[in-house]
Formats: C-alpha cells, structure tokens, sequence
C-alpha cells in the first residue's frame, strides 16, 4: 500500500503501534460487548415472549379444556304409548304434539326409580330429584324419541345432561359450602350425585354438542355449544373471501402496475393506508348505516357481517398484495416486455404468480383478522342471545339472524352463570383453532406457489 | 490493445435498418441523450461505448420504446426503423418489441423451465400454431444462442438453475425466439466471465448473419472484437459514430482518443 510511503501527520496513527494479533485491543473488546449485549437483549425478548406465549396457551387450555366435556347422568326412561303416541300410528306431526311437559314426567319417574333402586337414602324430595339433571332434559329425550319412534313402548337408556351445578361439582367448580347459598342445587343432591358417580351413572364424557350444538339460554349453559356460530363465522368468512379477494387484487394491480402517478392515485394511496388503521368499530357503524338502514338487508345476518368485514379487509389485502408486487423483480417485467409482451401479459403471467405467495399471505391474514373481529359485529346486531339452529339451506346461512364464533365467546363470557366461564375459554381454544389451520393453509399455500426456482 | 483484430468489416453501408434523427430524452429535468444522430446498418454489429452514465443505456432502450415504462423519460425527434417512425402515434410499442428483441445486462430468465423460457415469446405472439412447430423454435433459438448441447436433455429444467453464461445465452435465445430483426444487447456480458463472454461474443457475430445487432459495452476490447461500427457517447452527446477500426486506430475527436486510451471515463 502507498500508504507507507506518505508521511504520517497524526502522532496516533494506528499503523505505526500494532499490536500483537493474540491480543484484543480495547475498540475491539467494545464492540465485541456491544454485540454481545445486542444478543443478550434478542435473547430475553424472546424469552419474555415465549413465557407470556407459553402462560397464554396454559391458561387457555386449562380454563378451557373443560368445556369439552361434560358431566352425563344415564337414566332408563320408559316410554309408554299412551302418553306419547296416543293414536299408536308412530306418525312423526301428531307424535310431536306432545310437547316437553309431556315427557317431564316420565323422567322425574325414571330417575326417582333409579335413585330408589340404587338404594340410596336422601332428604331430597323426590319433586326436587329433577334439579339434578339439565333443564333441556325433556327436549334432549323428545328430540330422539321423535326421530326413532320405535323406540316407544320400550325402556330406553338415556344419557341425560346433568345441571350445570352437577357439572360444577365433576369439574370442582362447586362444592358443597357454595351450594348452600344456591337456589338451584342443594348440598343433599350432591350426595346423590356422589352415589350415582360410585355406581357408573354419573360421568363426565366428550361433549360433541359443545362443538356442533347451538347457544343455549342463561339457564342452562350444559348445552350451549359454538357449532352454529361456526356456521356464522364460516359464511362470513366466504363473503369476505369472495369480495375482498378479488377485489383486493384487482385493485392493487391496477393501482401498482397501469395506473397512472398523479396526485390523485397518491391520495387513493393515502386513504388505504389509513383505512388500515381505523378502528374497526367504525366500519361496524359505517355497515349499520350502509348496508342496514339503506341497503334494508337484515340485521344480524353473516350476509352483513361478511360486507362490513370486507371493508375492514380490504385494506390490509391491498398493501399487502401492493408490497409482494413491488418486491418482483423488476427485471422480470423488463425480460417479458423485452420479448414483446403487453404490460397485461408480463402482469398476468409473471409478475402475478410471482406475487401470489405474498397475495396469498395478505389474504389470509386479512382473513384471519376478519375472523377473530368482534367490533362491528357489536353494531349489526351479531352479538348477543341468538338462539338460533342450524340455519336451514344456503339462503339461510347468510340471511337468517345468526353470531360468530368471537362474539359468541364475548356473550359467553359476560353472562352470570359461572358455567359460562368455561366455556368462553373452550370457545376460544376452537377459534385459536380455526386460526390455526388458516395459518398452517397459509403457509402449505406459500410453499406450493413459492417454487420460484 | 493487442486483441484489436480486424475481424470481417464488410458493413454495407446502403442498408440503412434504423435511422436516429435529431433524438433528445430527458429525465424528468435531466437532459439525458442531446441531440443524437445515428445511422444502424442492417446485418451489422454496432457497438455503443462510453463512460458510465453516458446515456448509450437510455439510447438503446429508445430503440425498442423500453423507456416508455419510465414515467418519467420523454423522449423527442425521430427514430424510423425501415423508415417507419417508432414513435409514431399509430405504433404499438408491444408490436414494435417483437421486431426488435432485446437482451439485459443481467441475466433474466423467467423462474420457468428452459423450454418455456424460449417458447413464451413465439406463444405470446403466435408463432407456432402446433406443438411441434414450437418444439422446432425452442430447438433452433437454443442452437443459434449456442445453448443446445447443453440443455437439450433437461429442457424442463428451471431456467434460474442455469450458470450465468447459460442464463444469458438463454436470454439470447429467448429474444431470437420470437424472429426479431434488430437485437438490442445491453452489456450483455458484463455478468459473464471471461469464457461466458467469449461464448456470447462469438454469438454476436454469428447472429450478425441474421440481425442487425447493436450492443451497448463498457468493454472496449470487447466493442473492438464484435462489432463494425463503433458509436462513442460522451456526456450525452454522440460524440464519434464510425467504422470501428477507425474509431480505434484513427480517433477524429480528442474525447474519444482521450477515452480509448483510458484518460476519461
């Protein structure tokens, strides 16, 4: 190096006192502790995230776990002829004249009968036995009697929910000083109950119900279940789809590759931008007004539900589908003009495939944001007891009055009932659920496409 | 410069294919190309050299309208090929790109197989109406970019799998795919090495027999082995347009001695 050859004017310079290599000179040592603090701090945020992650998971699962199962009581009710199918023709319209009250007794009987055979002494009244099991008990019995009625003129057994203060007491949830202060269970019952666990006829077991069944009412949460609300969630997630997707796209194509640069698209710019970060209550507010009060579509529907969460979005699908077209390499774009492509072709079938692992990853996202969001649905009437069943065709599924999923778990989680509670947490493991096989879809898709060579 | 051979100049002159009069580009602001006057012989390799920033790049890419996707750029006077104006209002510059192909400094194929990367073009412009009139294209682009005994037994292949000389050979073969009669080359070698490059090179002059070829190089040596007519930017400015061995041996400005002898640029 010529350096040698020019006089040195500073006194310090570093070439003339070298020190030996073994040794680590001071500016070294520094910036060797600057990076070994750098690591330290990687290290515990990570660690910092990992707990928090790790006591999320934990308390979900333990408070949440316990929604899927659910305590049953196994109970032979005899059904005679003559009450529930008078005209002894099994016909499915007149043997649904019966109705509940029909059906009540026998099982106040079947269970009296049970309890006196297991010889179990108790100062419950035999009226009171009843308190025992879930109030939907009658219906749960009509409901299979009505779809099997051969069953009638037999003595059928039956698993029958028990109350939820029975649940409580398999799940440690009640004992016998909270039941003292209960109206709805006596300490005595649980006597009952502890005799019935000894024998057999009390257990808790999987509850598919939870799953698949429908919102109950405050008084019976033992059958509450998320699987309409699924139903909800699903529709709107297809009305999202559908719309945000293709729209998204198309927009952000045109935005990034024809449009011209003029203040105009950069204001459109702007306001997508900051359409991303409005609070999505607003567009809850903005589809009452829109698609409610003047578009008349019914309140409560997953049609609505799915419109407003579109507009909630379609930001985040633009920018993020904006951002995977700007990362293809412009001379992509150059080589298929070059061979005399329209900008159309060298979009359609080079810079899009290219782009689409980062499409994909922006819908999705969007979706799954789509999914978990319980705001606007608060304005359009999603939220709240509706106690609907499965929604009866495709029609029904978008326009019938319907939840979803986290404003399912939202209603759950304000009512009384300290049943409820769990099954907030349970709801929330099957939505963390769902979010979960988006992401993992998400990511099967990415590596699908992502073969880029 | 000893590699100054004289290869072959028989340039003939009357063939004029492309005919630059009075070209100005600007930048936005920025006076790119000033007032260039160029004479693009057909069947002839014409190579444009001078310092980085010179605007031979921007020139290059005024022959096939590439500057038309900067929005920026606007260019002014009249560039005809076979005496049609390519800026002409009616002129479709995807129409015109297919007459005049072009190859980057960079290599790059499309992320598709080989076969793909050479059959898009004529597919896109309807070249081939059967499977095996395209399977003859993609075979007889690959053999004339020299890429044939290499690739034909991996022709699904991706394209990006290739080394850096067979990219741009395969780039080569992808613009001759689609039967251009201007081949533009910007510094198609400058990613090669030496080998790649001799390869190219030898493509060029074998191309020469089909095209005319203009080639944009910051290698001298290299202008002085392919082409016939040399074109030297300095500034913006079209500062000496002549036979290359002229430009070479006998310099009528002081810029262009300066440059070729290395003290400017």
């Amino acid at each position: 190096m010529t350096d040698a050859a020019t006089p040195s004017t500073t006194p310090g310079n570093p070439a003339s006192k070298k020190g030996s290599l073994l040794v680590t000179d001071a500016r070294t040592k520094k910036r060797n502790n600057a990076e070994k603090r750098f690591r330290a701090y990687g290290i515990t945020a990570i660690s910092v995230g990992v707990i928090f992650l790790a006591t999320l998971l934990y308390s979900i699962v333990g408070n949440g776990a316990g929604a899927f199962t659910q305590t049953f009581i196994a109970v032979d009710i005899a059904l005679p002829e003559e009450t529930l199918d008078p005209e002894g023709n099994r016909d499915r319209s007149e043997m649904s004249r019966v109705s509940t009250f029909g059906y009540n007794p026998l099982i106040q009987q079947a269970l009296a009968e049970k309890i006196a055979s297991l010889n179990i002494e108790t100062e419950v009244p035999e009226a009171a036995f009843g308190q025992l099991l879930s109030p939907g008990a009658a219906a749960q019995v009509r409901t299979t009697v009505l779809n099997n009625p051969d069953l009638i003129g037999q003595t059928v057994r039956f698993d029958i929910l028990a109350s939820s203060r029975v649940d409580g007491y398999f799940k440690d949830r009640v004992s016998r000083v909270s039941l003292l202060r209960d109206s709805n269970l006596s300490p005595a019952h649980l006597d009952i109950v502890d005799e019935l666990r000894d024998q057999g006829f009390a257990a808790k077991k999987f509850n598919l119900a939870f799953i698949t069944g429908s919102d109950a009412s405050e008084s019976r949460p033992e059958s509450a279940g998320i699987g309409v609300s699924m139903i909800g969630s699903l529709a709107m997630m297809l009305v999202v789809l559908l719309l945000s997707l293709p729209i998204g796209v198309a927009a952000s194509i045109y935005l990034e590759e024809f449009a011209p640069k003029n203040w105009f698209t950069d204001l459109i710019e702007v306001n997508i931008s900051n359409l991303a970060a409005v609070p999505s209550i607003v567009f809850g507010i903005l589809g009452l007004a829109l698609f409610i009060q003047f578009a008349q579509l019914p309140q409560s529907a997953p049609l609505v539900g799915g419109l407003v969460l579109t507009l909630m979005t379609l930001p985040t699908i633009i920018i993020s589908t904006r951002a995977a077209l700007k990362s293809v390499p412009p001379s992509i774009r150059d080589a298929a003009l070059g061979v005399g492509a329209s900008k159309n072709q060298a979009v359609f079938h080079h810079v899009l495939p290219l782009a689409m692992p980062g499409i994909l990853t922006g819908t999705i996202i969007g979706l799954a944001q789509a999914l978990g969001e319980t705001a606007p649905l608060l304005l359009i009437g999603m939220v709240g007891f509706i106690a609907s069943n499965y929604p009866d065709g495709i029609s029904a599924a978008f326009m019938s009055p319907n939840s979803a999923m986290p404003a399912q778990i939202y209603e759950w989680a304000k009512r009384a009932d300290p049943a409820y509670y769990e099954r907030a947490w349970g709801g929330i493991i099957i939505l963390l659920g769902f979010l979960m096989t988006m992401n993992i879809i998400a990511v099967i898709l990415r590596r699908r496409f992502e073969r880029r060579w | 410069m000893d590699d100054l051979r004289i290869i072959e100049r028989t340039s003939n002159m009357n063939d004029i294919k492309i005919s630059a009069k009075g070209v100005q580009v600007f930048y936005g602001d920025t006076h790119a190309i000033k007032d260039v006057d160029v004479e693009i012989a057909d069947k002839t390799v014409t190579a444009f050299i001078g310092p980085s920033g010179c605007g031979k790049s921007t020139f290059l890419r005024c022959l096939n309208r590439m500057n038309d996707t900067i929005d920026i750029c606007r260019v002014e006077g009249s560039i005809a090929i076979d005496g049609q104006d390519i800026y002409d209002k009616r002129v479709d510059p995807v129409q015109l790109r297919a007459k005049v192909g072009m190859v980057f400094q960079k290599p790059n194929p499309f992320p598709k197989s080989i076969y793909d990367n050479v059959a898009y073009g004529p597919k896109i412009h309807g070249l081939a109406r059967t499977k095996a009139d395209l399977d003859e294209i993609v075979e007889a682009s690959l053999r004339r970019a020299a890429l044939w005994n290499e690739v034909k037994d991996r022709l699904q292949a991706p394209g990006t799998g290739l080394s850096g000389g067979q990219q741009q050979r395969l780039c080569i073969a992808r613009a001759v795919a689609t039967a251009p009669e201007v081949l533009l080359m910007d510094e198609p070698c400058s990613a090669l090495d030496p080998i790649a490059t001799a390869q190219v090179e030898e493509l060029i002059d074998e191309l020469r027999q089909q095209f005319s070829v203009v080639i944009v190089t910051h290698s001298m040596q290299q202008a002085a082995r392919v082409s016939q007519k040399t074109a030297f930017f300095h500034l913006g400015n079209l500062v000496e347009f002549n036979d290359t061995d002229q430009i070479f041996t006998n310099p009528q400005d002081p810029r262009t001695e300066s440059y070729i002898t290395g003290r400017i640029g």
